[in-house]
């Protein structure tokens, strides 16, 4: 018998770190809204639908260049695309009987933080542990980007530095045990370092927004991984 | 003038249907091996390529940064719980960027 309460209450506890980063990136985020036009509520109810920091400051900057429509639908697609990624690999760790509506309420905030705790939730997905994070994290996510727009500059940037990168310790918290345990994903997490190193400071490749570099080097890892070194049968759940 | 709501609706309409279209699409186990090990391994290499060199490049000073990778990685290994990683990377930003910057 899955425990869904106490499921959803490790959610909670997992889910605030992320609200508090979530605050400091869409403070941030906030600011871009602004400068594009939008006001408090229709930047917070953007953050709130949304649920994406790099494509929302891509409809920012787009609606402040003032692109058309199909433009910033184009562009949401492949800043956003990571996230059908993920989506697919979550597919695979819910347990297949779930029903529709449960899918359609994990599918609303995919993100890569509540993607990543839900990839390390033991054993098969419970969708009331990710609705446990999403509580918390969505509320952070929406105020963060509504004060972004009303205080604007006032939160001192010592704090905000320090904030952001909350997200990447969080992310460092659900790569490195796996990694100390498997040695192929060890190997994975070093090249990924490597190459998205490489991938961001060769003059050639500065045209390329983040969101696709993120793309295209994840593919290309996963898959040539998935090549050479195939999971076995019933690995996936131990990780 | 373009409608702002107009663009909002547009966005979370695309960032919607890439998210829930694979969860309600497949509904079975994969049995392809390549595919599941493909599925297995995207996460780690994803969040792995938007951790680093995101994280030196958030913070005011980059050595800051650099420092938080360190001991974030240290502590993981250790078996250090999420929110713990978490906040440690904050503080020793906060700290570091007191003397750096």
């Amino acid at each position: 018998m899955i425990d869904h309460k106490a499921n959803f209450r490790r959610g909670v506890v997992d889910g605030l770190p992320i609200a508090l980063g979530y605050f400091a990136v869409a403070f941030t985020l906030g600011i871009a809204a602004k400068n594009a036009g939008f006001s408090a509520v229709q930047a917070m109810v953007e953050s709130l639908t949304n649920n994406a920091s790099a494509g929302e400051y891509a409809v920012f900057s787009l609606v402040a260049a003032g692109a058309g429509y199909l433009e910033v639908a184009v562009m949401t697609l492949v800043t956003n695309a990571r996230y059908l990624l993920m989506s697919c690999s979550l597919s695979q760790k819910l347990p297949p009987e779930t029903s529709v509506l449960h899918r359609l309420l994990v599918a609303f905030d995919v993100t890569d933080e509540i993607f990543g705790i839900s990839i390390a939730f033991p054993g098969r997905l419970d969708p009331w542990y990710t609705y446990g994070a999403v509580a918390v994290a969505i509320p952070g996510w929406g105020l963060g980007t509504f004060l972004g727009v009303v205080v604007g500059n006032a939160l001192p940037l010592r704090l905000v530095s320090a904030l952001s990168v909350g997200l990447y310790g969080m992310f460092l918290a659900i790569i490195v045990p796996p990694a100390k345990k498997d040695k192929v994903v060890r190997g994975l997490v070093l090249i990924s370092f490597a190459l998205s190193f490489c991938a961001s400071h060769l003059p050639a490749l500065n045209g390329i927004s983040a969101g696709v570099k993120t793309i295209v080097l994840t593919v290309a890892i996963a898959l040539a991984a998935a090549l050479l070194f195939p999971v076995k049968e019933g690995k996936e759940a131990q990780a | 003038m373009k409608n702002i709501w107009l663009y909002i609706l547009v966005s979370a309409g695309v960032s919607y249907l890439i998210r829930a279209t694979p969860l309600v699409l497949i509904r079975r186990e994969i049995k392809n091996v390549t595919l599941r090990s493909f599925l297995y391994y995207v996460p780690y290499v994803t969040l792995a390529v938007m951790t680093f060199p995101a994280i030196v490049d958030a913070t005011q000073s980059p050595w800051a940064g650099l420092l938080a990778l360190l001991v974030g990685a240290y502590l993981a290994w250790r078996g250090k719980s999420l929110f713990l990683v978490a906040v440690a990377c904050c503080v020793v930003v906060f700290g570091a960027e007191l003397l750096l910057v």
